[in-house]
């Protein structure tokens, strides 16, 4: 009954934030759409026994990557609201109807039964502690997890090679 | 009246749905990026309630390294969308059309 409610209020939340993310012409209100959005995942992290999951999605996603784009959305600029105006006539149109088709094609595969060969694992439900998620993080997919040290080693200094272009160099515009 | 994971897939689904909608309808360069971490984020639910209907704890696993690569992404993404800023002063991905020919 608990999951119930909270699922309702909470997924009534992550589409209300998901769909001011695409509506509004702020950007600014599309970031705080978007970490609604992300705060309500978070909880459904929990109510599906991701504890860890999900404070790692607040930590991360709710605090860092939406601190970063808040950043750039400051630093670029917020003053200029996006007109609705479209140079192309039957481009939106068209991405309505890829739109409802995507739908569409979601609910149909989502209705069907799909066979995956996974059957359900006997034992105690998982509750996805620190212990538990580290355990199988560290002994069955370490190769992995030390990749992903090395590609946010690459981000970093992509990210700072970024950083330096200067406009001076060609500026073709 | 108990939620099932199939609950969560589909609201997961609906997510990912508007992420795309925002995709295909917005040309703010960040909104679309923002698109993308939501439809991210619905793909993470997804593994998330699969993990638990099968009793298994590797769809959080992969809920972590799609959360490491998003990170990656995001840094990568922002800085380009500054140095594209910084050169053209436009965040419109319309009027970034340099490589038209």
């Amino acid at each position: 009954m608990v999951e119930l409610v909270l699922f309702v209020v909470f997924a009534a939340a992550a589409l209300f934030g998901a769909v001011t993310m695409v509506w509004a012409r702020n950007p600014v209100y599309s970031a705080m759409g978007l970490m609604l959005s992300m705060f309500s995942v978070a909880v459904f992290y929990v109510s599906n026994g991701a504890h860890f999951i999900a404070a790692v999605q607040v930590i991360i996603y709710a605090g860092a990557v939406m601190t970063l784009f808040l950043f750039v959305i400051m630093l670029i600029g917020v003053d200029k609201a996006e007109t609705r105006t479209e140079n192309l006539p039957l481009q939106r149109p068209a991405a309505l109807g890829l739109i409802a088709l995507f739908g569409a094609g979601v609910v149909v595969a989502g209705r069907s039964a799909w066979v995956t060969g996974r059957t359900v694992s006997p034992g105690s439900p998982i509750d996805g502690s620190i212990e538990e998620v580290g355990g199988e993080l560290f002994n069955n997919w370490l190769l992995p997890f030390e990749i992903t040290a090395l590609l946010l080693i690459i981000a970093a200094a992509g990210a700072i090679a970024l950083a330096f272009f200067r406009d001076d160099e060609e500026g073709d515009a | 009246m108990t939620v099932t994971p199939g609950w969560y897939m589909a609201l997961a689904a609906v997510l990912f749905v508007i992420g795309a909608s925002g995709i295909l309808l917005r040309r703010n360069a960040l909104v679309m990026f923002m698109s993308v971490e939501l439809m991210l984020n619905a793909v993470n639910l997804t593994f998330v309630a699969a993990g638990r209907e099968l009793n298994v704890i590797d769809g959080q696993i992969s809920v972590l390294f799609v959360m490491v690569v998003a990170a990656a992404e995001v840094v990568v993404g922002l800085a380009i969308i500054v140095a594209v800023f910084r050169r053209r002063k436009t965040a419109s991905v319309d009027e970034l059309a340099g490589l038209r020919g």
